[in-house]
C-alpha cells in the first residue's frame, strides 16, 4: 500500500466576508477572515489546516496566512493559473491533494480589494499582478492597439458569435435581468433589493460597441472567499453536511488563452467549456439533465451563452432562445446562479459561485432551488460538479 | 492641460525574446511572419517550436499583408489619451492562415463588417517604433 492515500474529497466548510466596493482593510485580513469563517463553519481550528491553494494572481502569500492565523504545519501549497477562468482549479488542486493524501484539510482562498485597490476594469498598460503569472502574453498583442480591458478582449470574441447567430446586445439583456432579480432577494448580494429591467440594460452606456453595455459586465468587488476541502471520513465528525466533489478539472485547449481568445480556429465555439464539460460529464457519467443548478461564470453576459452551448445544455446557436424560453429562471430547468452571480452578487473572481453551489446542495441558500442533487460550477478553463453525499 | 496637449503617442510594443523579429520588422516597415523551417506551417503568436512537427527550425518571411476581418469591436470605455476614438479593433485572418489582432482605419463605422478584405500599413508608436495596422483593401483578398 502506498504511504500516500487519502479518501474521497468533500467540501466541509465555506467562508466569505461581506462583499463591498471598499472593504476598509487589507487583502490579507479579508483572506484570514474568510478562512476563519470556513473553519468555524466546519468546526475546525487553524491548526487543522495542512494545505492552502489559491490563484496565481492572488496577492496573499501562504507564509503570511500561516503566520497570521497560527497554522502550524502546512504540507501542501499550490496556485492555479488563468484568473477567474481557472477559479475552480483551486478545488481540483484541493481534491487532488486530499485524495492523494498529500494533505487532509486544504483551504481554497481568494481575497481581493479588486474595486478599492487594483481594479481589473481600468486600462492595463503594462504587465502587472493582474496580468502576469497566468501563462499569457496577451498584453503584448492587444495593448499597442488600445484593447486594454477584459471587456475589450472578450468583446472581440463575442462579436464573432453575435454575427454568426444574428444576435444584438439586446439579446444579452435577459441574463443581466435574471441575475439582478436573483441578487435582489439575496441579502449577501451587493445588489440586494436592486433589480433591473430590460430597459435599464438597454439604456446603460456602451463599454464595447456593439457588444457590451455597462450592465453586461460583472461587478468589481472587494471581499474574501474560502472553501474548505477534506476527506469524507474526516467530515463525518464535522459540523456540516459534507458536499461531495463529484469531479473537478482544469482545461487548457490548444491555442486557448486567458481572457484573450483570439487564436483558436472557430471563436464561436467556447473550446475551454467544451473540454471541461466533456471531462466533467465524461468522468462522472452525469449529463446536463442531472444538474439542478448552473453556477456559470458570468464575467460578461455572453459567457453564460458560451457555457450553455459548450457544456451541452443546448445546441450551438440556441442559447439565446433557450434563455428566452425561461430555462435559467429559479424555477426553470437549469436555474442560473441563484445568488445573482458575478453580475448581481459580487465579483470575487468566481469563488463566490462555489460557496453558493455548496449552499444550494446543503439546502441553505437564500434563493434555494428545490431538490438539488448536483450543482455545476463552470468557469471555462476550470469546472466542477458538486453533489449531495 | 488641454486634451490636445495631453495626447500621448500610441504605446510601443513589449517584445519578448520569441517575438522580437515581428516588432523589429514592423519598426522597419516590414510585415514579417514565422513559419516552421521543416513543415512550413505558419504560426502566430510566435513561438519557439512548431506545434505540428515539434521542429525548432523557423523561418521569418514577409507576409502578404492581406486578409479579411474575422471579428471587430470598438472599445468605448475607458478611453486613453494615446488613442483616437472611435477606435476600431479587429482580428484579421491573413492569407497565410494566421490570425492577428490589430486596428482598422480608413473605414466608416457602417462599413466595418466581418469578412471585408483588408491590407496592412504601419502606424508609429512611442519610442519611434511602429505597429502593423489595417485598412480596407483596394482589391479583394484571395
Amino acid at each position: 500500500m502506498s504511504i500516500r492515500s487519502g479518501g474521497k474529497a468533500v467540501i466541509a466548510g465555506i467562508g466569505q466576508t461581506e462583499f463591498s466596493k471598499n472593504s476598509g482593510r487589507s487583502e490579507l485580513q479579508l483572506c484570514c477572515e474568510a478562512i476563519k469563517l470556513s473553519l468555524d463553519d466546519a468546526g475546525l481550528v487553524p491548526a487543522d489546516i495542512d494545505g492552502l491553494t489559491t490563484f496565481t494572481i492572488d496577492n496573499n502569500e501562504d507564509v503570511d496566512i500561516v503566520r497570521s492565523m497560527g497554522i502550524k504545519n502546512l504540507r501542501f501549497s499550490s496556485r492555479s493559473p488563468h484568473g477567474g477562468g481557472g477559479s475552480i482549479g483551486t478545488i481540483a488542486h484541493a481534491m487532488a491533494a486530499v485524495e492523494s493524501g498529500l494533505a487532509n484539510v486544504v483551504v481554497c482562498y481568494r481575497a481581493m480589494n479588486e474595486r478599492s485597490e487594483a481594479r481589473f476594469g481600468i486600462a492595463h498598460m503594462e504587465p502587472n499582478s493582474n496580468s502576469t503569472g497566468s501563462g499569457s502574453g496577451f498584453l503584448e498583442w492587444s495593448m499597442p492597439y488600445g484593447a486594454m480591458t477584459p471587456a475589450a478582449w472578450t468583446g472581440v470574441q463575442a462579436q464573432r458569435y453575435m454575427d454568426r447567430y444574428g444576435l444584438t446586445n439586446a439579446d444579452f439583456a435577459p441574463i443581466s435581468v435574471q441575475l439582478r432579480s436573483n441578487a435582489s432577494t439575496n441579502p449577501l448580494a451587493w445588489y440586494f433589493e436592486k433589480p433591473i429591467t430590460i430597459d435599464d440594460h438597454q439604456n446603460s452606456r456602451w463599454i464595447v460597441d456593439p457588444v457590451f453595455r455597462l450592465l453586461d459586465c460583472c461587478q468589481e468587488s472587494d471581499g474574501g472567499v474560502a472553501i474548505l476541502v477534506t476527506t469524507e471520513e474526516r467530515a463525518k465528525d464535522l459540523r456540516q453536511i459534507p458536499v461531495r466533489i463529484d469531479h473537478a478539472t482544469q482545461s487548457v485547449p490548444f491555442e486557448t488563452e486567458t481572457v484573450t481568445n483570439f487564436y483558436h480556429s472557430d471563436l464561436t465555439v467556447f473550446d475551454s467549456g467544451v473540454h471541461s464539460g466533456a471531462e466533467l460529464f465524461g468522468r462522472t457519467g452525469l449529463t446536463p439533465a442531472d444538474i439542478q443548478v448552473g453556477m456559470l461564470y458570468d464575467h460578461f453576459t455572453i459567457a453564460v451563452f458560451w457555457h450553455l452551448e459548450s457544456m451541452g445544455f443546448c445546441k450551438p446557436g440556441e442559447a439565446s432562445d433557450f434563455i428566452k424560453d425561461g430555462h435559467l429562471a429559479l424555477d426553470g430547468s437549469i436555474p442560473l446562479s441563484p445568488n445573482g452571480g458575478l453580475i448581481g452578487e459580487a465579483y470575487i473572481h468566481g469563488m463566490n459561485l462555489a460557496t453558493e453551489a455548496v449552499r444550494q446542495i446543503r439546502g441553505t441558500a437564500s434563493n434555494q432551488v428545490d431538490n438539488v442533487e448536483h450543482a455545476l460550477l463552470a468557469a471555462g478553463m476550470s469546472g466542477a460538479i458538486l453533489g449531495r453525499c | 492641460m488641454s486634451n490636445e496637449e495631453f495626447r500621448m503617442e500610441r504605446p510601443q510594443p513589449l517584445p519578448s525574446r520569441n517575438s522580437a523579429f515581428y516588432w523589429e520588422g514592423a519598426e522597419r516597415g516590414e510585415f514579417l511572419g514565422q513559419r516552421c523551417g521543416d513543415c512550413k506551417t505558419f504560426r502566430h503568436p510566435p513561438r519557439p517550436m512548431c506545434p505540428k512537427c515539434q521542429s525548432v527550425h523557423q523561418e521569418i518571411i514577409p507576409l502578404s499583408g492581406r486578409g479579411v476581418v474575422y471579428s471587430y469591436m470598438f472599445p468605448v470605455h475607458p478611453q486613453m489619451p494615446m488613442f483616437e476614438y472611435p477606435l476600431c479593433c479587429v482580428l484579421v485572418d491573413l492569407d497565410e492562415g494566421i490570425r492577428i489582432f490589430s486596428n482598422l482605419y480608413e473605414c466608416d463605422r457602417a462599413d466595418v463588417k466581418i469578412g471585408i478584405p483588408v491590407e496592412v500599413f504601419f502606424e508609429k508608436t512611442k519610442g519611434d517604433k511602429a505597429v502593423p495596422v489595417f485598412r480596407p483593401a483596394k482589391e479583394a483578398s484571395k
